[in-house]
């Protein structure tokens, strides 16, 4: 793929990125786009939202539209102005560098793969799972790490969700249209979703809630049969009859490729300073790689389009 | 759509898959899937690259749930590699291509 140098390459597909895109080709800077490589967790091209359902607030869509529709309408977009895209992941880069080198295939090559004058990242956050051995041993024999794909498998089964988010309930409802049962399972006493989720979680007939506890073990041989939960006041360890169980308790930011090159915080989260900018000069951080207060689609592509425009002014100041 | 991809049913599952000379992947997807769509294209290639030594091919769980539940698929995209009509190796979630492959090339001689 050794090619000329690009003026802009983005890290990444989601919202952020794809935005960043839009813009960055508008603008002619002829953008490259390594919006990663297909996987079942969040961390791959379209980012979180491809394994939504019904975004119900990105504005302009009174009726709504599907995660995985308004990922592919981002792209095509993008495509639009003239945006390349490669279906390949970062596996090295150089920030200090000049131009900035960056590697898609053996980390180890003494060649970059591609080099550019100024990288915008947006690779953003992936969904944690639990990390129990059992858990890993049972994924898609019961444990799944994606409700709006699996769901269907789950008709008149009794379900665990973990997390007490806006995911954990948005997946709880979700599965309440397959499943006979949903029980969430929080660490606390109190959720941290928004209030709308909540309501409609609490209204929901099929769902039920266990406080104060945690997921210790899944159990079952060939398929998920039940989990172990432990209440985290009293430490009694309880075991709940289960076919389903789905993880949903919260997110890292896919920021290992920069150790030792970026500034981040104690979680990992990169550090931006004025509008997008790093401390390393020509490289931008946009979305949930570099937020992890707001964490929205509209607010990742806002910080997109802040990263765009944050390139053209580095790359004129530079010529 | 996909020239080099089958698409398999319920009702010629056996045929198309069961009895075929060559190994086979199938691909258990779904409309409502958003990691089977990305693993579309790699699979389309794979296909392509891989013609006349592996078949590729797709079934919709929506509409053939039996050969989902008879395979004991619970999540998709799961990928299916049947030799000899037997399956012989499970890849579970989207993959990258050079994974796919990694995982089944040792099964396809």
């Amino acid at each position: 793929m050794k090619a000329a140098t690009k003026k802009v390459v983005i890290l990444g597909s989601g919202p952020a990125g794809l935005t960043a895109a839009i813009y960055t080709a508008r603008a002619d800077l002829e953008p490259l786009v390594i919006e990663g490589e297909p996987s079942s967790t969040s961390d791959q091209p379209g980012g979180q939202l491809m394994l939504t359902t019904e975004v119900e607030n990105f504005p302009g869509f009174p009726g709504g539209v599907m995660g995985p529709q308004l990922m592919m309408s981002m792209r095509e977009q993008a495509e639009r102005f003239g945006a390349e895209i490669v279906t390949r992941k970062a596996t090295r880069v150089d920030l200090s560098a000049r131009p900035i080198a960056i590697w898609t295939g053996d980390p180890s090559a003494p060649e970059p793969d591609i080099t550019t004058e100024a990288l915008i990242i947006s690779t953003g956050a992936r969904s944690l799972m639990l990390g129990l051995e059992n858990e890993a041993r049972l994924l898609g024999y019961g444990v799944s790490t994606c409700a709006t794909c699996d769901g269907f498998f789950f008709r008149d089964k009794k379900i665990v969700v973990v997390g007490g988010g806006d995911s954990a309930l948005e997946e709880a409802l979700f599965l309440t249209k397959f499943g006979d049962s949903v029980t969430i399972v929080h660490r606390r006493k109190e959720l941290r979703a928004s209030k709308i989720m909540q309501d409609r979680a609490f209204k929901s007939a099929k769902i039920d809630f266990v406080w104060d506890s945690v997921v210790t073990d899944v159990l079952g041989e060939e398929k998920v049969s039940g989990v172990v939960l432990r209440n985290v006041l009293t430490g009694e360890e309880t075991t709940l009859a289960a076919e389903g169980l789905f993880v949903a308790i919260g997110h890292a930011p896919n920021t290992g490729l920069f150790d030792g090159q970026l500034e981040m915080d104690p979680a990992g989260y990169l550090k931006t300073t004025i509008g997008t900018a790093t401390a390393v000069p020509g490289v931008f951080a946009c979305g949930d790689v570099q937020d992890h207060v707001y964490r929205q689609a509209i607010t990742a592509a806002g910080s997109g389009c802040m990263a765009a425009i944050d390139t053209e002014r580095y790359l004129a100041s530079i010529e | 759509m996909a020239e080099n991809i089958v698409t398999v049913s319920d009702a010629n599952f056996d045929e198309e898959v069961g009895a075929s000379e060559t190994p086979v992947v199938v691909d258990f997807w779904a409309e409502w899937c958003g990691p089977c769509k990305m693993v579309a294209p790699v699979l389309e290639e794979i296909a392509g690259e891989k013609k006349g030594s592996l078949k590729v091919a797709k079934l919709n769980v929506d509409d053939n749930p039996r050969t989902a539940q008879r395979f004991q698929v619970m999540s998709i995209p799961t990928l299916l590699l049947f030799k000899d009509g037997e399956p012989a190796s499970r890849i579970v979630g989207a993959r990258s291509k050079n994974q796919i492959l990694s995982e089944f090339e040792p099964h396809i001689s």
